[in-house]
């Protein structure tokens, strides 16, 4: 499926501040054998002072950007096509989850796709000790792993309640649990937490999701919004998949992703620093266009 | 030499140091025979009667307190300083010994870079084996952003701190190895000072290897790593966390000491990858920074996004290659304690060679062989967290000691150890060699024998690690010599590096052979210039108060009740700048005497020991006051007291510092607030309705009431009072003087005039000056003065926008 994406965040400051710089991760890259993209562009209103471009840890695209100068208002505006393969049928490679300790103990290496580094407590997601019984009771003597993964993902989808003024940014994991509602980054934090606590492996994909509108109805411009699911790890011969408990499915072809990280505090679309600054007031407007 | 001992060992003072049995002492060998190296030193001190040991210790006591050095440790009020903890006794040891514990420590030091560049790098210690995973990937403290970034300069290590222990059999060993941002050095160098005063004979003295070398060598080194090709444009610095951390004390000692700018984030930004600091002059590029503050801080953007004490863009400007640390960011994960398991194999793999100086023993409860040791050796092993980064006497709740929880806890230990091994290491509880401190106890002073260990600094230079003659060593409690008894604090002392000959005198102020040479008076970070501004006005508003709350009291007595008029203005003027003074020393005065402390605590790398002390005392006196003060005569006494105190701290600051941009700062709030005070007080005092005797009032508080009478020989009237205290131009307390002065400052600023012309500053105070020059008293109405007021806002504000952001 080929997907045109646009996305438009504007900021806009109380009080303007001599210099304002942001690290931004917004930009989608080719995943091999999952997407490739074919454009992007991403620009800023007004253009900045200075700008790099790098690749992170993760290997996502990190642009940081500075003015040196006084600023209202920061507008940021991405377009970008990527063909996003149609997803194989999945077949289920994974080992019981008793023996995945000692796959994971076999991978010594301090790579980026190295399940280790999404095994222990991260600043936004780690095991935690209500979470991790939770998970206990979804696991079924002689699961694979995979088959792990999925029921914690099912269950969070049918105990959770979605609620997008619940929970706030910085709303930590275990009290969205607790309260059993939230938003997609409280569903894959969440997600996340269950899966470390019962030692799977689990990371954090932000990313844009296809939304179809109701039956009968127009699509609506700029409705749609940046997403976040569940990268974990199913041992050696499958390795990573991707679930999103926030919809109760494997991330398929609808699916198209911007950054890996170990949580939301890896891959933020924007984080900003700006000297002197009062509050501030930001919009986003996303949308994902099918184009064939 | 055996008939010396005997007569040494019968004396009093030591005759109660019975060194425990199985323990190595650095005073007696094992044959109770005491060490050569201590024997000047002894003999000296043996001498001392028990009056002259309490007056020398006194005398090192008083250095540090006049020093103004303290610490901060456990407290919930961050700015709560506590006394020195000097043991007046030093460690001594012979360079011979410490050559060779030098000479294993360079080895360390190297090994632990290799590791560094590993960790950044390929990772093969990973990817080979000898490091497990789980170690690193899961380290709060391996900073991933550092991956695949290679150091400017070429090193990621340039200043280390190894806390060393000696054992029962007498070699040495290491305890934990400091590279995230090593203190102590700044210590050592205040204890040496304390030490001289207390034992000031040039013998042993003499003998002693001094300090300085070793820190000119690494301010050469920082320069040249700062430099880089960019000579004399990059400069190097010291970066702070700030007055709240523990050790900022050392921080600014250290920056004093070596003359080096002391910065805080907010005085950097980055500007297209390169580092600067914010200056009263604009940007100036940085080269390296000696960074004291932890990494995680540093960078909100690439790091802890909660941190308000870093700088946006640092890591990019060390990825660019623009920025070298002292040390990389991201060596803090050379502080894991489980490292210390893999250490001497990674030493025999990466060099060949096994480590020189061993480490405490370690075990890595991850994998079963070690954790089945640490199971069944509880009993003699300290028990903790594998990713722990303090030494292992920094004990916390979550860690077992002898077989036992420290902690109401959990299960027992061999469950702790299979449900949670990777997360846990073993340390063998180790033993520590005694050294003589001085104890108080009820049958009189004597010496005994109390635990230590000694932290050793090593300072990248070109020809490779140098490493300080001297070192800080940490005294615990006699009676335990356990590496735990060290956790209870106790006290520091001086380590003295002995030679057989008299060691030539070196300090940093003239390196021996050097050429004179005037340094530049250096940068004025603008938020330095900004705390100085700040304290200037400050300590005016509080001088403004306190004659104002002077000259209530006083009529206060003579009239006996607060419902006279004058009484009613003057209370109603305190009121509207926020001071009540129906409480004798207002709150609103404490407020703003703390305020100008805070200001001055941020710039006390700039400031004198002297002035600094000064200043605390005028709060502390204050602060005791509110206490004590009734209202009336009493109160118009103590105000009478601060008066003085805040005087001896102006005169301080105003006579004997030095004349570089930031007194001019100083200067500058003191007039604009000084002039903004002085029409404010006559708009309130001058105006028609005001009651009988304000004239009189506002000469008062102006202190010009001697100069009124010499004048103009007759009673005050509003013509007398406005011209004396505006327009007299040699009146110190005259607007107009405030006003001369401020122009002969700012013309000396950096951009005061642009293109030839003046600029907006002093476009915008010339035709202030130029208006009260030629002013009768009668045109300056209570409008004018109001008028002046804004003026004097904008003037400010102009300063502020230029120099102070």
């Amino acid at each position: 499926m080929r997907y045109e994406v646009k996305l438009k965040l504007t900021y806009a400051y109380d009080a303007p501040s001599d210099h304002a710089r942001n690290l931004l991760r917004l930009v989608p890259c080719d995943i091999s054998g999952v997407q490739l993209v074919r454009s992007r562009l991403l620009q800023f209103d007004p253009p900045p002072s200075e700008r790099h471009d790098s690749r992170d840890f993760f290997g996502n695209v990190l642009t940081s950007v500075a003015w040196h100068r006084p600023l209202a208002e920061i507008g940021v505006m991405l377009t970008a096509q990527i063909d996003r393969d149609a997803a194989s049928a999945s077949f289920d490679l994974s080992g019981p989850l008793t023996g995945l300790a000692d796959e994971i103990a076999q991978q010594r290496d301090l790579g980026p796709a190295n399940p280790h580094h999404f095994l222990g407590a991260s600043r936004r997601a780690g095991p935690d000790p209500a979470m991790t019984d939770f998970a206990r009771a979804q696991v079924q003597p002689g699961m694979t792993t995979y088959q792990v993964i999925t029921a914690i993902g099912r269950a969070l989808f049918g105990e959770m309640r979605f609620d997008a003024a619940a929970t706030d940014v910085d709303t930590p994991a275990a009290e969205a649990f607790s309260n059993r509602h939230g938003v997609c980054q409280d569903f894959t934090h969440i997600m996340i937490s269950c899966l470390r606590g019962i030692g799977v492996p689990a990371g954090y994909v932000s990313g844009f999701l296809r939304t179809y509108p109701p039956p009968g109805q127009p699509r609506l411009e700029g409705a749609d919004a940046m997403h976040a699911w569940v990268r974990a790890w199913a041992g050696v011969d499958m390795g990573w998949v991707e679930f999103d408990p926030t919809n109760n499915q494997p991330a398929g072809e609808d699916y198209i992703t911007v950054g890996y990280g170990r949580d939301y505090d890896d891959v933020p679309p924007l984080r900003g620093a700006m000297r002197g600054a009062g509050g501030q007031q930001s919009a986003q407007a996303v949308d994902v266009l099918a184009l064939e | 030499m055996e008939q010396a001992n005997r007569q040494i060992d019968r004396h009093p003072l030591l005759a109660r140091y019975r060194p425990a049995p199985g323990v190595s002492d650095e005073l007696f060998d094992r044959s109770g025979a005491m060490r050569p190296v201590w024997q000047p030193f002894v003999e000296t001190f043996l001498q001392l009667s028990p009056e002259e040991i309490a007056q020398r210790f006194e005398r090192g006591d008083q250095y540090l307190r006049d020093a103004g050095v303290y610490y901060r440790r456990y407290s919930n009020d961050p700015l709560t300083e506590r006394e020195w903890p000097l043991s007046h006794i030093p460690v001594i040891l012979h360079e011979t010994e410490w050559d060779r514990i030098c000479d294993g420590l360079a080895q360390r030091a190297d090994l632990l870079e290799s590791v560094m560049a590993d960790l950044y790098g390929p990772a093969r210690l990973v990817s080979d084996g000898h490091l497990p995973p789980e170690l690193i990937a899961g380290n709060q403290h391996w900073l991933r952003p550092m991956v695949g970034v290679p150091p400017r300069g070429g090193h990621y290590l340039h200043f280390l701190a190894f806390e060393i222990g000696r054992s029962p059999d007498g070699s040495w060993f290491v305890l934990g190895d400091r590279a995230q941002a090593p203190s102590g050095s700044g210590f050592a160098l205040e204890n040496r000072m304390a030490t001289g005063r207390i034992f000031p004979e040039s013998f042993p003295r003499d003998y002693i290897h001094k300090l300085a070398a070793f820190f000119g060598d690494f301010r050469t080194a920082l320069e040249d790593l700062a430099a880089q090709g960019h000579e004399g444009t990059r400069r190097a610095a010291i970066l702070t966390p700030g007055p709240a951390n523990d050790s900022y004390y050392e921080h600014t000692y250290i920056a004093r000491y070596l003359g080096l700018p002391l910065l805080e984030g907010e005085d950097l930004l980055v500007e297209n990858g390169q580092a600067m600091v914010r200056t009263i002059e604009g940007p100036k590029p940085l080269g390296a920074l000696w960074r004291r503050m932890d990494a995680g801080f540093a960078d909100p953007l690439e790091f802890r996004p909660e941190s308000h004490i870093g700088t946006p863009g640092l890591m990019e400007a060390v990825r660019l290659g623009n920025l070298a640390m002292a040390n990389a960011l991201g060596a803090g994960v050379l502080e894991t304690r489980a490292l210390m398991a893999f250490l001497p194999k990674i030493s025999r793999v990466l060099t060949g060679q096994p480590l020189a100086m061993s480490n405490i023993a370690t075990w890595w409860c991850g994998s079963a062989s070690e954790r089945e040791h640490v199971r069944k050796n509880a009993a003699s092993m300290m028990i903790g967290p594998a990713m722990a980064v303090d030494l292992p006497f920094d004990l916390d709740a979550t860690t077992a000691l002898g077989g036992e929880f420290r902690a109401p806890a959990q299960d027992s230990i061999a469950q702790w150890l299979e449900g949670e091994g990777a997360q846990l290491v073993g340390q063998e509880a180790v033993t520590l060699s005694t050294t003589p401190a001085w104890r108080d106890t009820p049958e009189g002073g004597a010496v005994q024998p109390c635990p230590m260990t000694v932290r050793v600094f090593a300072g990248r230079t070109a020809d490779g690690w140098h490493f300080m003659k001297g070192g800080y060593a940490r005294i615990g409690p006699e009676g335990d010599t356990t590496a735990l008894s060290m956790q209870r604090g106790g006290a520091v002392a001086d380590v003295w590096i002995v030679s057989d000959r008299p060691v030539p005198p070196i300090t940093l102020a003239s390196p021996p052979g050097a050429e004179f040479r005037r340094e530049k008076t250096g940068i004025l970070p603008a938020r330095a210039a900004d705390n100085l501004f700040w304290l200037g006005r400050y300590i005016e508003r509080c001088e403004d108060a306190i004659r104002l709350i002077r000259a209530y009291h006083l009529r206060l007595a003579a009239t006996g009740s607060a419902n006279d008029p004058r009484l009613e203005r003057m209370a109603e003027f305190l009121k509207s700048s926020g001071v009540d003074v129906t409480d004798p020393i207002p709150e609103a005065l404490i407020a703003r005497l703390d305020a100008a402390q805070f200001c001055a605590s941020k710039v006390r790398d700039r400031f004198s020991t002297d002035g600094w002390l000064a200043l605390k005392d005028l709060a502390k006196t204050a602060r005791q006051m509110t206490q004590t003060a009734r209202a009336g005569d009493d109160t118009a006494r103590a105000m009478g007291v601060l008066l003085r105190k805040i005087t001896g701290f102006t005169g301080l600051v105003h006579e004997n510092m030095y004349r570089f941009a930031g007194w001019r700062f100083l200067s500058i709030g003191r007039a604009l607030e000084r002039a903004d005070a002085m029409a404010a007080l006559l708009i309130q005092f001058t105006d028609e309705d005001a009651p009988e005797g304000s004239l009189d009032l506002a000469v008062e508080v102006g202190d010009s009431v001697i100069t009124h009478q010499r004048r103009y020989r007759v009673r005050t009237n509003r013509d007398t009072v406005v011209d004396l205290l505006v327009l007299d131009a040699d009146n110190p307390r005259a607007i107009i003087f405030m006003i001369n002065g401020l122009r002969a400052i700012l013309d000396e600023l950096p951009k005061a005039q642009v293109d030839g012309r003046p600029g907006p500053i002093l476009r915008a105070l010339m035709p202030l000056r130029t208006d009260l020059s030629v002013a009768e008293p009668s045109e300056i109405t209570i409008k004018y003065l109001s008028e002046l007021r804004g003026r004097l806002y904008q003037v400010s504000n102009l300063i502020a926008d230029q120099y102070l952001r």
